[in-house]
C-alpha cells in the first residue's frame, strides 16, 4: 500500500496510481474471478488455463481443497465434500429439506445449519469463505500484487440473512468489499456497455441454484433497476433432482440411499441434463454392485418434468414487469445469464414469454464475473471519468409485527436503494416502559409467512399512558441491500439500534472468532491487519480532505477554518506513521468532528451544481 | 428541504416527468454512495443519507397520488395516514357498485375483457380526478383538494385489487 504524499497539505494530492480489483461471481455450481486489464474485463485463470473454479470445498483432516480435485472426490468421500453451499447460506435447519443435501447435517443451538465433516461442524459462511479464498489467491498470483477490493456478486433475490452471509465469508476471507452487486444487474453491465445500448433491458438469470430476473432502464451509463423477482431456490440443481427423481423410480431404487450414491445419481442427472441441450435422447446406465439398470430418457420426458419450474420462472417475469410498470413491447432485449438458460425448454419458453429471440452473445457463465470486474473497477477509483452508475432495488418488502401477528411494511419491495423510511407507534399498555421490535421481510401478511429477520427492545421508555409515547423505528437499507434498524421514543429521547444481524446469520464475534480460527490469521496477523485496516482509514480521510480542500476550501470555508483542517490533518499524518491503532482511531474521530461541517456544505454545494447544470442544459 | 426543493422545483402538482428523471439521475450520479466508496467513513454516511432522501423524493414525485398527497402536506393538509372520512354519499354508492362489479367478473362470460374495460374505465376516472385536483391546487382549495384525493385512494385501490384478481384468474 503505497503512503500519502503530503508534505505540503493543500498542495498535491496523492499521483493517481492503478489499484487492484476483481469481480467474483460466487455461484450455486462454478465460482469465477474477473478484472479489467488494459481496458477490457477478462475472467482470470487457474495455472491449468481453466476460468471456472467448481464451487466445491473438500476437507480432510489436515488441508483444505477447493474447485476441480475436490469436486472429483465427491463420489468416493461425500461426507467431507461440499457442493452448492450457496443454498444454504443464510437459512435456518428447518428451512432446509435434508434429503436433498448429500451431506450430514446437524442443528446448531441458535438452529443454524452445520455440514458434519473430518474438519469439525462447518458453517456454510465459512465454507464460502474458502472458496473466496482460493478464487483470491488466484487473483493475486495473476495480477501480482495484494487486492485494494472486491466485487461480489449475489442473486438479486437473496434476503438480507444470505447477503449478510456471503459479506461475512468476504470477511473471514480477508477481502474488503467494495460493493455486494446484483448478479443480473452485473450481467446487464457487460452487456449494456458492451452495446452503449439505451432503453429497458430484462435480465432471466438462471443459475444452479437461483432464479432471478431483473428489469432495467439503461440511459447514459446509469442502470436503473425498476423491478426485480425471483426465487433464491430454484435453479438447475432442482432440474437435476428432477432427474434423479426419475432414474429412481425406472429403476426400482428402493429406500434411502447412501451419500456416495446420492452422489453418483446427480451426477448422472447433470450429465444428462447436459446430453440432451443437443440430442434428443440419452442413455443413463447404473452399473454397481447393488443396481444394474439402463435407460433412456428423452428430451420430451426432461420438458415435462420440468415444465412446472419453467411455468415458476415465467410467473416471476409476469410479476416483474408488472412491478416495473412496463409492457413487454416495451423489452427492448432480454439478456440470458447462467448455465441453465442452456436448456432448450428455457430458451423456447422465455423467447415465447417476450415474443423475441433472447440474447446469449456473451457466455452466460461468464457474464456475471466480467460485469462486477467492470464495477469494482470503477469502484476502486482507477476510472475517475467513468459515467457507470447503478441504482438497484430491494428485492423483498421489509416491515414490522404489529398487533394481530400481522406485518406492516416500512419498505415495499422494488423500492430504489439507498433508503430510509420511518414508521411511528405507540404503547397499547398503561405504564409500558419497553417494546419489542420484530424485523420481518416477505410479502405476506402474517408474521410466520415471512423471514424473521431480527427482534431487538427498546426500554427505558418513560411511563405514560397508552398511545402516549411516540416511537419511531427507522429503517436504512444500503447500497449493499443491507438493512439497520433504528429505534427512539420521541419525548423522552431514549433510543435503540441495531444493525440487522438475521436471526439464522452469524454474531459479530463468531465472524471475529472464525477470522481468528482461519489458518491464514494468526493473532500477530489479526492485530496487524487491524492496525492496516486503521491507516488505511486515515489515508482515506486525508486523501479526500486534501481533494475536497483543494476543490472548495476557498469558497466554502474561512481562512482560519481552512488552517484548522490543515492543521488537524498534519497532526493525523504523524500519528498515522506510528503503530498505535487506538490512537490513529481517535485522531481520525477528532479530524471528523472538525469536519463535519465542511463535508455537510460540500454536499449541498454538489446538489447545486448538479440542479445548475440541469437548469444550464434546460436552456 | 422539501421534495421540490431537492429537485430545484416550484410546489406545483404539473410536472414533466422526463425532465424529473433527468434531474433524479443528475442528483444520484453526484450523491451516490458508490462515488465514495474511497471516501472517509463521514462522507459514505452523508452520501447514503442524501442519496435516501433524493430516492425518497423522487418515488414521491414521480408517483400522481403521492405527489398529490405530498402537496397537501406541505400546504397544511396533511391526509397521510388518516382513517377514511370521505363524505360524499353519491361517491360512496358508486363505490359499492364498482364493488359488485368486481365481484361478479370471474361469473362473465369473457372475464379477460371485463377486465380490461373495467380497468380502462378506472384509468379514465383517475386521469379526471387528477385534473380536478390539479386545478383546485391552483386556486389554493386545499380542502376540496383533499376530499378528491381521498377519492382517488378509493379508485387506485380498486385498480389493484382488479389487478389481483386478474393474477388469480390468469392461473398465470
Amino acid at each position: 500500500m503505497a503512503l500519502l504524499q503530503i508534505a505540503e497539505p493543500g498542495q498535491s494530492a496523492a499521483p493517481h496510481e492503478h489499484k487492484l480489483a476483481v469481480g467474483i461471481d460466487l455461484g450455486t455450481t462454478n465460482s469465477l474471478v474477473a478484472s479489467v486489464r488494459s481496458g477490457s474485463a477478462k475472467t482470470l485463470v487457474d495455472n491449468t488455463g481453466r476460468d471456472i473454479l467448481p464451487s466445491v470445498v473438500r476437507y480432510t483432516a489436515d488441508s483444505i481443497v477447493v474447485g476441480e480435485d475436490a469436486a472429483q472426490q465427491a463420489v468416493t468421500d461425500p461426507e467431507n465434500t461440499i457442493s452448492s453451499v450457496k443454498r444454504l447460506m443464510g437459512k435456518s435447519f428447518s428451512d432446509i429439506d435434508t434429503a436433498r443435501i448429500p451431506n450430514v447435517l446437524v442443528e446448531s443451538a441458535s438452529g443454524q445449519p452445520l455440514i458434519k465433516t473430518v474438519a469439525g461442524e462447518l458453517n456454510p459462511v465459512q465454507v464460502s469463505a474458502e472458496i473466496l479464498k482460493a478464487l483470491a489467491a488466484r487473483a493475486t498470483e495473476s495480477l501480482a500484487g495484494e487486492l485494494n477490493g472486491v466485487v461480489i456478486t449475489v442473486p438479486a433475490y437473496f434476503d438480507d440473512a444470505q447477503r449478510q452471509g456471503t459479506k461475512d465469508a468476504a470477511n473471514i476471507a480477508g477481502l474488503n468489499v467494495l460493493r455486494l452487486l446484483n448478479e443480473p444487474t452485473a450481467a446487464a453491465i457487460a452487456y449494456g456497455l458492451d452495446a452503449g445500448q439505451e432503453g429497458v433491458i430484462a435480465v432471466y438469470d438462471l443459475g444452479g441454484g437461483t432464479f432471478d430476473i431483473s428489469v432495467l432502464r439503461l440511459n447514459k451509463g446509469v442502470f436503473e433497476v425498476l423491478a426485480t423477482g425471483g426465487d433464491s431456490a430454484l435453479g438447475g440443481d432442482d432440474f437435476d433432482h428432477l432427474v434423479v427423481d426419475w432414474i429412481t423410480t425406472e429403476a426400482g431404487l428402493v429406500g434411502e440411499q447412501s451419500l456416495a450414491m446420492q452422489r453418483l445419481l446427480l451426477i448422472q442427472a447433470k450429465q444428462a441434463k447436459q446430453a440432451l441441450t443437443d440430442s434428443d435422447t440419452v442413455d443413463i446406465t447404473l452399473a454397481l454392485e447393488t443396481v444394474n439398470w439402463q435407460g433412456s430418457l428423452s428430451r420430451a420426458t426432461f420438458d415435462e418434468l420440468i415444465q412446472p419450474l419453467v411455468k415458476r420462472t415465467l410467473l416471476a417475469c409476469r410479476r416483474s414487469l408488472k412491478d416495473a410498470d412496463i409492457s413487454k413491447d416495451e423489452v427492448l432485449e432480454v439478456v440470458m445469464v447462467g448455465g441453465s438458460t442452456r436448456v432448450p425448454l428455457v430458451r423456447e419458453k422465455v423467447g415465447e414469454f417476450f415474443a423475441q429471440q433472447p440474447l446469449t452473445s456473451i457466455n452466460p457463465d461468464k457474464v456475471v464475473a466480467i460485469g462486477a470486474a467492470i464495477q469494482a473497477d470503477v469502484l476502486v477509483g482507477n476510472k475517475p471519468d467513468s459515467e457507470l452508475l447503478l441504482l438497484d432495488v430491494t428485492p423483498l418488502s421489509l416491515g414490522l409485527e404489529t398487533m394481530g401477528n400481522l406485518v406492516e411494511k416500512v419498505i415495499p419491495r422494488n423500492t430504489t436503494i439507498p433508503v430510509a423510511r420511518a414508521q411511528e407507534f405507540t404503547t397499547f399498555k398503561d405504564g409500558q416502559t419497553a417494546m419489542t421490535i420484530h424485523v420481518l421481510q416477505g410479502e405476506r401478511e402474517l408474521v410466520s409467512d415471512c423471514r424473521s429477520l431480527a427482534r431487538f427492545s427498546l426500554t427505558g421508555i418513560p411511563p405514560m399512558a397508552a398511545g402516549a409515547a411516540h416511537i419511531r423505528v427507522t429503517f436504512q437499507v444500503d447500497a449493499d441491500g443491507l438493512l439497520s434498524v433504528s429505534a427512539m421514543e420521541k419525548s423522552s429521547g431514549v433510543s435503540a439500534s441495531i444493525q440487522v444481524k438475521p436471526s439464522y446469520g452469524l454474531g459479530d464475534d463468531e465472524v471475529a472468532n472464525m477470522l481468528k480460527d482461519s489458518m491464514t490469521y494468526a493473532q500477530e496477523d489479526v492485530t496487524a491487519r487491524m492496525l492496516a485496516e486503521q491507516q488505511l482509514e486515515a489515508d482515506r480521510v486525508m486523501e479526500s480532505l486534501i481533494v475536497a480542500l483543494q476543490q472548495d476550501g476557498k469558497t466554502l470555508l474561512s481562512d482560519a477554518e481552512q488552517t484548522a483542517i490543515e492543521n488537524a490533518i498534519q497532526i493525523l499524518y504523524k500519528i498515522r506513521q506510528g503503530d498505535d491503532r487506538d490512537a490513529i482511531e481517535k485522531e481520525i474521530k477528532t479530524v471528523d468532528k472538525l469536519t463535519q461541517d465542511f463535508a455537510a456544505r460540500r454536499m449541498d454545494a454538489s446538489i447545486r451544481k448538479a440542479l445548475q447544470g440541469q437548469s444550464v442544459d434546460k436552456v | 428541504m422539501n421534495h421540490f426543493e431537492l429537485f430545484g422545483l416550484p410546489v406545483n402538482f404539473e410536472l414533466d416527468s422526463a425532465s424529473l428523471a433527468t434531474t433524479y439521475r443528475e442528483l444520484q450520479r453526484t450523491l451516490h454512495p458508490d462515488k465514495f466508496a474511497n471516501g472517509s467513513e463521514r462522507e459514505r454516511l452523508l452520501a447514503v443519507q442524501k442519496s435516501s432522501q433524493v430516492n425518497d423524493a423522487y418515488s414521491t414525485l414521480k408517483s400522481p397520488i403521492q405527489r398529490a398527497e405530498y402537496i397537501l402536506a406541505v400546504c397544511h393538509e396533511d391526509i397521510r395516514g388518516e382513517q377514511q372520512t370521505l363524505q360524499d354519499p353519491m361517491f360512496l354508492m358508486q363505490q359499492m357498485e364498482q364493488h359488485e362489479r368486481l365481484e361478479d367478473i370471474p361469473h362473465a362470460a369473457d372475464p379477460e375483457q371485463e377486465i380490461a374495460d373495467f380497468d380502462d374505465e378506472l384509468s379514465l376516472s383517475i386521469k379526471q380526478y387528477l385534473q380536478e385536483f390539479s386545478q383546485l391546487v391552483s386556486i389554493e382549495h386545499y380542502h376540496d383538494a383533499a376530499n378528491v384525493v381521498r377519492k382517488l385512494k378509493f379508485v387506485y385501490k380498486l385498480q389493484t385489487q382488479l389487478s389481483t384478481l386478474e393474477d388469480s384468474l390468469l392461473d398465470y
